[in-house]
């Protein structure tokens, strides 16, 4: 068999993730790439509790359970304690879902970009709160439902750009990454850990559960939001520089959004609307790209 | 401080599935995306051919649903 | 080396001197020059040390926290408004079983917006597990930072030095700064039992059910108590080192008093001048100053006050709907005394207000015109 990823596994089976979970997906490839020398620190998020119980963990590599707001300020800490004991290879990781980025982590987060920190902040995002029953957050999409914003008013917001305000603290790496394409999430990973400095990574990975939708198709939505154009796939270096790593042929958005409850309530004309942002922003990325080639060098001297 | 002392690997996952996907290895190239896709790393590499570890496997079906050979069969738990 | 410094400056030369691995620290008044100073002496490199400059107090303990928790020796220092916010992390260090060391300048919690000093933000961490210790002087201000990193290791559990806002914190006495060389004597480097190393991986904090989380609260409830026999044995070895002597408590002229003051912080210093001059007119009037107030020193207490005839505990502090916290302690731990003394209770120099020898003077006076004692004295409010 070929393999297109690592094969060594630092996730093992046994834990708790609901059937067909995208955020497991999203841990397995990242610490694949990541390797054993590997320390995560993980906010309250789904990954709080389907490592497994005390005194059980189903990952090979350290832990440390932290306060929701705290992914980035304890790795922050981490990450002097360690090289103040002379070791500057461990990777030092917040794991945090999109609540713990988007929302109550973003004042940690923005401290330590500030500060360029040198950790991997990881947001693998299933746009909302999933593992305290399925609340809105700044991540969930709009016209989306959730348990607080029901089928009569569902989302009226639209989705937070995290990337684009990652990338205005100009820290060395920001990119995207979808459990759908393994391969260039473990890519990005690999570049990553490579960078000193605040490396800002955002992981598409879809919640059967949340969304509503049957588990088997948990891939295929990650695959069908990149190729909607919905949650494109790009790298932003030193927060300047644009890079599209695909560009898809298109496929309208309603392939996406008709396969998912949470979004049974759309009207047609709530699927214009969607569509049109979406080509919008997809637009103001082609540009973004175009502009930005060659002006990477970095804000950090 | 609650600190872990061993793995989930005693946890039975495999008691959650209704449904079961069965490799027809007869339609199976070994293009490992089952493999690739499994959420819960229950499928193992065996002789270069996928095998899944029913003790774990919660029959979420991605593989099913990923094998671009439907080589993948889904049946009923019994 | 001998040195005029200022009670925050003692913060910071204790952190220094104890080699601290890690600060992460937030400025506010009146803490501003604990961090400065560190910064400074980071720069020069005569403290080896990362300075972790974050965007609040909430994550200064975070990041104190992440330090600890891979094996480094850390510190952080704040007041007030801060300590507040720092509450849920300060929660964390203890659970986690982390020995942070925290220098916390004592200032009234707002609204209204207030510098001056009082206790309401250090006992309001009274619950979560920290060791408080509660100064007098900056030469104790030093010396209770390297012995508070000692405890803390020992025993898993953060520390927090307290020091009253500009009484302490801004006034200066020539200090003995020791030699970082004696100190390592004193103070081994930090080898906790579990770290986070990828050589060894463990989940820390993972979730706990009620069959084991019992258990584990039990545990540092056990830390605690093996606090006070390690406290009692960092004084004793500091002694023997640096030639200066702590205990849990402070008994001064209690041995034969019939009036006993019980205070803490500056208030204690101001009060033992009032001692003084009593007993230069014949009053037996003594002062047990609680140093160590968690955990809490009962069985000191209980022996001092056993056969005192009235009892004053001055609080700078209150907690509303029920009265001075220190006074609440001491009255519950004489409680199932075979003696115990009447006890009043006054609350003195909230928002920093002064309270000067006079002020405790009246304090005694009226504890000798009332027979019954009474729980809420409210001394000097203008009504």
């Amino acid at each position: 068999m070929k393999l297109t990823i690592p094969e060594v596994e630092l996730m093992t089976p046994g834990h708790l993730a609901c059937q067909g979970c995208g955020a497991t997906l999203a841990m397995r490839y990242t610490l694949k790439a990541l390797g054993p020398k590997t320390m995560l620190f993980i906010p309250a998020c789904c990954w709080s509790v389907l490592d497994g119980p005390f005194p059980y963990s189903s990952l090979k590599v350290p832990i440390f359970h932290t306060a929701f707001e705290t992914a980035a300020s304890v790795a922050s800490g981490a990450r002097a304690g360690l090289d103040m004991l002379g070791d500057t290879e461990t990777n030092v990781v917040s794991w945090a879902g999109d609540g713990g980025t988007f929302d109550i982590g973003i004042q940690a987060l923005s401290g330590a970009a500030e500060r360029n920190d040198n950790i991997i902040y990881v947001c693998y995002d299933n746009e909302a709160y999933m593992n305290t029953g399925i609340q809105r957050s700044s991540a969930t999409p709009w016209c989306s439902w959730t348990t607080t914003t029901p089928q009569t008013h569902p989302k009226d917001e639209p989705k937070k750009n995290m990337v684009e305000i990652m990338a205005a603290h100009r820290i060395p790496y920001t990119a995207t990454a979808s459990i759908a394409y393994p391969e260039d999430l473990i890519r990005k990973m690999n570049k990553a850990k490579e960078i000193k400095g605040t490396k800002f990574m955002h992981i598409f990975a879809p919640c059967p559960t949340g969304w509503k939708t049957p588990p088997e198709i948990c891939v295929k939505l990650a695959r069908l939001a990149v190729q909607t154009k919905i949650f494109p796939l790009y790298e932003i270096e030193n927060g300047l520089e644009y890079t599209i790593n695909k560009t898809p042929k298109g496929i309208p958005a309603i392939e996406y959004l008709k396969l998912q409850g949470r979004f049974r309530h759309l009207t047609q004309n709530d699927v214009e609307i969607i569509q049109k942002n979406v080509d919008r922003e997809w637009e103001i990325l082609l540009r973004k790209a175009r502009a930005t080639e060659g002006l990477r060098e970095g804000a950090h001297p | 401080m609650a600190v872990s002392l061993s793995s989930m690997s005693f946890n039975c996952t495999g008691t959650w599935r209704n449904v079961k996907p069965v490799i027809d290895y007869e339609k199976c190239n070994s293009c490992g995306l089952c493999w690739k896709f499994c959420p819960d790393a229950c499928i193992y590499v065996e002789d270069g051919r996928p095998v899944i570890d029913y003790y774990y496997c919660k029959g979420c079906i991605v593989c099913a649903e990923e094998c671009p050979r439907k080589a993948i069969d889904v049946v009923k738990e019994e | 080396m001998q040195k005029v410094i200022m009670g925050n400056h003692a913060l910071s030369w204790g952190a220094v001197v104890s080699r601290a691995q890690v600060i992460a620290a937030y400025p506010i008044t009146p803490q501003t020059e604990v961090v400065a100073l560190l910064s400074e002496l980071c720069a020069d490199k005569i403290l080896d040390a990362k300075f972790i400059k974050v965007e609040s107090e909430h994550s200064a303990m975070a990041a104190c926290i992440g330090a600890s928790a891979v094996g480094t020796r850390t510190f952080t220092a704040t007041s007030a408004q801060g300590l507040a916010l720092m509450h849920e992390m300060i929660h964390w260090a203890v659970g986690g079983r982390l020995p942070v060391v925290l220098g916390n300048i004592n200032r009234a919690m707002g609204p209204p917006w207030t510098i001056w000093t009082d206790q309401n933000d250090s006992l309001s961490q009274r619950d979560t597990g920290i060791l408080q210790i509660y100064c007098e002087s900056i030469q104790e201000i030093l010396d209770t930072v390297i012995q508070a990193f000692k405890v803390s290791e020992k025993v898993y559990l953060p520390s927090m030095i307290v020091l009253d806002a500009f009484v302490l914190s801004h006034t200066s006495e020539n200090c003995d700064i020791p030699d970082v060389e004696l100190v390592d004597k004193y103070l081994p480097p930090y080898k906790p039992q579990y770290k986070m190393d990828w050589r060894e991986p463990h989940a820390f904090g993972g979730l706990t059910s009620p069959d084991w989380y019992y258990e584990l609260r039990y545990k540092i409830e056990c830390a605690m108590e093996q606090a006070e026999e390690e406290f009692r044995k960092a004084h004793s070895e500091f002694e023997k080192l640096f030639g200066r002597s702590y205990g849990l408590v402070e008994s001064y002229r209690c041995e034969d008093a019939e009036f006993i003051i019980v205070a803490s912080s500056t208030i204690a210093g101001t009060a033992r001048l009032v001692v003084d001059e009593l007993r230069d007119r014949g009053e037996k009037v003594g002062l047990l100053r609680i140093r160590v107030f968690r955990p809490f020193p009962a069985d000191e207490v209980r022996q001092i006050l056993k056969n005192a005839e009235k009892v004053c505990v001055i609080d700078r502090n209150i907690s509303f709907g029920h009265g001075g916290i220190f006074f609440q302690e001491v009255k519950s731990c004489m409680y199932n005394h075979r003696t115990h003394p009447p006890i009043f209770g006054f609350i003195a120099g909230l928002g920093g207000r002064d309270v000067t020898p006079d002020v405790i003077k009246e304090i005694v006076q009226y504890a000798k015109d009332h027979k019954q004692p009474q729980d809420k004295i409210w001394i000097g409010v203008k009504r």
